[in-house]
């Protein structure tokens, strides 16, 4: 019997770990069509970056309610894992509580550590269920931003159901072990435990129960609660859960420049130079082969926009703070990294079809993802940079997205055009004279 | 030392100063809305003022100065913003500029970060640090709190001094010399909502929606119950005085920048 258990967890065990692996290696392919950014200068910087954002939940306490709600969820995904990999042996093993007899007292404490945060983790999940369908906290309404349709709702709902369910899973098969272990059933009374913190008050539940019950109960829990488990594993590359591995890298490689100055283009620094007479063109190079100005689609993006749109939970609070949202404008920060990573999952899946390789499908990023209205609509305050607890810059994929409109296309706003004609005549963005410039001096005694 | 009426103020360019062969402690930028913009023009007479009263060595560009570049690369003409911003650190190099201070911080930004790159490397303040400086060094001081004593100020925090640039405390610290109630909005520093003119959206019509950003933070600067509103950027400047006019209160609520409050508080 338990040898039957052990080949099939096995099974399920290399089955899912295989099919990460292969998700993990589509996604770090699409993440590498992006074009090559340093991001590892200042290792120290960005070490004390990671832990204070990602490890430290930094920006998460700027809301402190919300930020200890998130934090209980986050410890507790961190420290039950531990217990994971104690399921996991056993799985594969056949034996029972395996770490017991070697941490003596400790092994009890540590499961009534277990127990207390998934309580934690469980009234939190209802909690935030609460807000979503009840208080109906408005980032995350449909009808208010058109980004939060059928797929991203079911995803959140998915993740707090299951995480509920999980936990629901864990403190019942604790439970009905206590008891099986009372009553001293072989297999199970080999781990003389006691009983645990919070699921003693759960064991009244089965005490009713005859032996054989609660043998496919406590059974029947604990490959719910591991495969549940397992499978989360595989969904969260499919869903916007992936931020709780992808954070640590993302805040990692964050841009360490102030949030005000935009990336240079070396390509058109040398041109200009060379248009300036301020450099000579070198004879013996070959005519640089220019790429692309700005981004059309994610190929044209830095590596680290494209990594900023899979660490993306689809909070929103990047798009609560737009101004250009809160007065109705098409412009949501979150549906650009939604759309971002909506355009590499569609790339993703037309290269697993090709063998491999991407086949042209006529569409870009821009245009059948992103509208020009929306781009254009950006201020560039960079308060959704500021607010991302994960530090994402939806900013630097709107610029780039503009820089590809105006100078490869030539297509700004007719007012732009205007601007820039006056900027390059009269050195001002208004039509006034560049002799009147001083004139405001002759004001200054009157 | 009060200022007297007759004092006249001087205003000397790069270009004389050069002639003598001399060089100011610090070149004031004073950037297109600065020079061109009726308005604005009178944040710059005031700061010349300040900068005159206080009896530093300081000197503008006059005609030789030209746009930064900013609204051109926000809005993404990249060779538009080199172009002028090359031409902009040739002059510039050319006087042997060390030390800048604008009243812009469009300008300022620009200048400070995104200059480097392109060989333009000049220490780099804006005016609300450079008066947060003065009145630290007790170069400016105020008798008896002035006319705004008691008076209910709120700051509008420009994304490209706050956010942009982390400066958030130097504009208060000005306001709070002057001995007036600073009373904050309730999306204030970090959270600080754009006045709407970032980005280059000065430049062209809003794209469609509900509401114009301006009407939105202003309705906001309103709620404080301020009559005052500070500002620290010509454009802000501009998008809250039409805020202000929208919502038919510009007999009630002023407009001002910092250094004109600095400058009216001296009676300059």
């Amino acid at each position: 019997m338990t040898i039957i258990q052990q080949i099939l967890f096995i099974i399920a065990l290399a089955t899912v770990s295989w099919l990460i692996a292969k998700r993990v290696k589509l996604i770090q392919r699409t993440i590498r069509l992006g074009k090559p950014e340093n991001r590892t200068d200042h290792p120290q910087e960005r070490l004390s970056i990671m832990l204070r954002v990602a490890f430290g939940q930094k920006k998460m306490m700027t809301n402190w309610t919300v930020g200890i709600m998130h934090f209980i969820i986050y410890v507790g995904f961190l420290i039950i894992n531990i217990e994971v990999l104690e399921i996991i042996l056993d799985g594969i093993f056949g034996t029972h509580r395996l770490f017991a007899p070697y941490l003596g007292a400790v092994y009890p404490f540590l499961i009534n550590v277990f127990e207390v945060l998934a309580v934690g983790v469980l009234t939190v999940c209802v909690v935030f269920l609460c807000r979503r369908y009840l208080t109906r906290v408005g980032r995350f309404q449909p009808e208010r931003h058109r980004e939060m349709g059928r797929w991203p709702r079911l995803d959140a709902t998915l993740i707090l159901t299951l995480e509920i369910l999980l936990m629901i899973a864990f403190l019942t098969w604790n439970a009905s072990d206590s008891v099986l272990r009372e009553r001293g059933v072989e297999h199970y009374a080999q781990a003389s435990t006691g009983d645990f913190f919070v699921s003693q008050f759960l064991k009244p539940l089965f005490t009713n129960w005859d032996t054989t019950a609660l043998i496919v109960y406590e059974r029947f829990a604990w490959w719910f609660h591991i495969l549940g488990i397992l499978a989360f594993g595989l969904y969260v590359t499919y869903s916007k859960h992936l931020h709780i591995v992808l954070a640590f890298p993302n805040t990692y490689f964050s841009d360490l420049k102030p949030k005000g100055e935009m990336n240079n283009m070396p390509d058109i620094t040398k041109e200009v130079q060379l248009a300036l007479g301020v450099a000579q063109a070198d004879p013996n190079e070959a005519p640089a082969e220019i790429g692309r100005f700005g981004a059309k689609d994610v190929f044209d993006l830095s590596w680290k926009s494209l990594m900023d749109a899979y660490s993306c939970t689809e909070c929103g609070r990047c798009t609560a703070a737009c101004p250009a949202n809160i007065t109705g404008k098409k412009l949501s920060p979150r549906k650009i990294m939604m759309d971002t990573r909506d355009r590499l999952e569609d790339i993703g899946r037309n290269m697993q079809a090709h063998n491999g390789t991407f086949e042209d499908d006529n569409k870009t990023l821009l245009n059948d993802y992103i509208l020009v209205e929306e781009i254009n609509a950006c201020t560039t305050c960079q308060a959704c940079v500021q607010e991302c607890p994960v530090n994402i810059n939806p900013l630097e994929i709107i610029l780039q997205l503009r820089r590809y409109k105006v100078m490869e296309e030539a297509q700004a706003p007719a007012a732009w055009n205007a601007m820039f004609s006056n900027v390059e005549n009269n050195m001002a963005p208004w039509k006034f004279s560049p002799g009147d410039r001083f004139n405001w001096a002759d004001q200054v005694n009157q | 030392m009060d200022a007297t009426p007759e004092k006249t103020y001087k205003v000397p360019t790069m270009a004389e100063l050069a002639a003598n062969g001399e060089e100011p402690d610090v070149l004031f930028w004073v950037g297109c809305a600065g020079s061109f913009d009726d308005r604005y023009k009178k944040v710059t007479i005031a700061f010349v003022k300040i900068l005159n009263h206080v009896g530093i060595k300081f000197a503008v560009l006059g005609t030789e100065e030209a746009c930064t570049g900013d609204p051109a690369r926000r809005a993404g003409n990249e060779f538009l913003f080199q172009m002028q911003a090359m031409g902009n650190i040739q002059v510039l190099n050319g006087y042997n500029v060390k030390k800048i201070v604008t009243a812009c911080p469009h300008c300022f930004n620009t200048l400070k970060n995104e200059y480097p790159e392109l060989g333009g490397n000049y220490e780099v303040i804006h005016h609300s640090q450079f008066l947060q400086g003065l009145i630290n060094e007790g170069k400016v001081t105020l008798k008896g709190g002035g006319t705004f004593k008691g008076r209910k100020i709120t700051f509008h925090d420009s994304c490209y001094l706050g956010r942009a640039n982390k400066i958030y405390e130097a504009p208060r610290e000005v306001l709070q010399t002057l001995d007036a109630e600073l009373v904050e909005m309730k999306r204030c520093k970090t959270k600080g909502l754009c006045c709407g003119a970032g980005g280059a959206q000065y430049f062209k019509e809003p794209e469609p929606g509900r509401k114009d950003i301006n009407v939105e933070r202003t309705e906001e600067a309103l709620a404080t119950g301020a009559d005052t509103i500070a500002v620290a950027c010509p454009f802000c400047m501009t998008m809250m005085s039409d805020g202000i006019k929208n919502k038919e209160r510009e007999d009630s609520v002023k407009v001002y920048d910092l250094a004109e409050l600095l400058a009216q508080a001296q009676s300059l």
